[in-house]
């Protein structure tokens, strides 16, 4: 995996993306344990605990026997959960980088709203 | 949570230098285990205790709850896989597959024979006239055919090129996933294996100095870049494993950083970068001789 922090966040993530933007939609069936691990080249026990960590959230469910799917309602509660921390996440960084270019705020707001209107 | 291998202030001296000294920690049942250190520091030492070819000099050592010294039904269900491996006089790659295959009651045939064909050993060359990587192959594949409970790797890939590293990681973890065991892997490619790990033990000068969870070591550490003021206010109380300054730059490698005084980190202009697992324990290994030389 790319970055540092603990790989099984990384995985819940990874997840949560792929429901965010369409390719997983709900009911459908998530890969395996295993085809997570040789996919990603990590411990099973790992992927394991990145998969069960959305269980707990109920973002995915458990067929017994069969595997783990996507829960219905995952990707509203997903989006709403990404713009709690849009702000402190996106926002607040990109302002803290304006104001020490000197950027002001109407500047800034105009940025935003040509990228927008792309 | 059952432990396949406890010690219990484990020491072993040769002459007068301590080898192991006082190490106590456990592995859990199918869970993989970095056993990770410098040269000479008694990661070698440690496993041949563990299997039992070692009397420890004091403390206690035990494999599936039992001393492993002379336990033939431990060591049954043990294979200890090194790169030191002697083999008979005469043995060729065929007969040391061959006797594994008897001693090993989980052999798998058809997993050696793949195996044997995806790192090319030549079965009829004697072993001693194989190259290191042929050897080493030698090992690998009866490391994983064998399915034995415990699998013990010490360096098993000298001579190894990178892309025959890459098939005995995947094979290993294929394998590992389908049949779960534990495995206890000594290595100096930490970047290499880091992912694979669930386990770190990490010994210096024969003394444990980590022994955690790998995902809780990860992001455990993290390198601030930026304006020498304002590093050095984060800096400021911490557990700090590096530090370096270029005229009004600095950067420094911090332990314990929460996710709000990261966040007020890059508010306040700083870079921060992770600390892969390889250089944390780069780290805290350099750290440890530090102390030493100035006492």
């Amino acid at each position: 995996m790319d970055d540092d922090r603990p790989i099984f966040l990384q995985i819940a993530e990874q997840i949560e993306g792929q429901i965010i933007d369409g390719s997983m939609p709900e009911e459908t069936q998530v890969p395996s344990i295993n085809a997570l691990a040789a996919f990603h080249r990590i411990n099973p026990a790992t992927a394991l605990k990145g998969v069960n960590r959305l269980v707990d959230t109920g973002v995915l469910y458990k067929r017994r026997g069969i595997g783990m799917f996507v829960a219905e309602g995952a990707r509203a509660a997903l989006v709403a959960q990404r713009r709690d921390s849009f702000r402190s996440e996106y926002v607040r960084p990109l302002v803290a980088e304006a104001n020490r270019l000197a950027i002001g705020g109407e500047a800034l707001v105009d940025m935003i709203r040509q990228e927008a209107a792309k | 949570m059952t432990a396949v291998i406890a010690t219990s202030g484990l020491t072993k001296r040769f002459g007068r230098t301590n080898a192991v000294s006082d190490a106590t920690f456990e592995v859990a049942e199918h869970s993989i285990c970095g056993l990770l250190g410098r040269n000479g520091a008694g990661k070698s030492t440690l496993m041949n205790l563990i299997s039992g070819q070692e009397f420890a000099s004091s403390g206690e050592v035990a494999v599936f709850g039992e001393n492993p010294v002379e336990n033939a039904p431990v060591l049954a269900r043990t294979c200890f896989i090194k790169e030191s491996q002697a083999y008979p006089e005469g043995f060729k790659g065929k007969h040391a597959l061959r006797a594994a295959s008897w001693i090993f009651p989980h052999w798998d045939h058809e997993l050696a024979a793949e195996l044997v064909d995806e790192f090319s050993v030549p079965m009829d060359r004697l072993i001693k006239k194989m190259s290191r990587g042929q050897r080493s192959a030698v090992g690998v594949v009866i490391g994983i055919a064998a399915r034995a409970d415990l699998t013990i790797f010490d360096e098993p890939y000298a001579g190894l090129d990178a892309v025959a590293r890459q098939l005995f990681y995947d094979r290993l973890l294929q394998d590992y996933s389908q049949h779960p065991r534990t495995i206890l892997m000594s290595t100096h490619l930490i970047d290499e294996v880091a992912d694979l790990l669930d386990h770190v033990v990490v010994i210096d000068n024969g003394r444990l100095i980590m022994n955690e969870s790998a995902d809780e070591l990860r992001g455990t550490a993290t390198t601030l870049a930026g304006k020498h003021s304002e590093v050095q206010r984060f800096a400021e109380g911490r557990d700090v494993l590096a530090w370096d300054a270029l005229g009004g730059l600095a950067t420094v490698t911090i332990v314990g950083l929460t996710d709000d005084e990261r966040r007020e980190a890059l508010e306040a202009g700083l870079e921060a970068s992770p600390v892969s697992l390889q250089q944390l324990i780069i780290g805290r290994t350099r750290g440890n001789q530090r102390e030493e030389n100035a006492s």
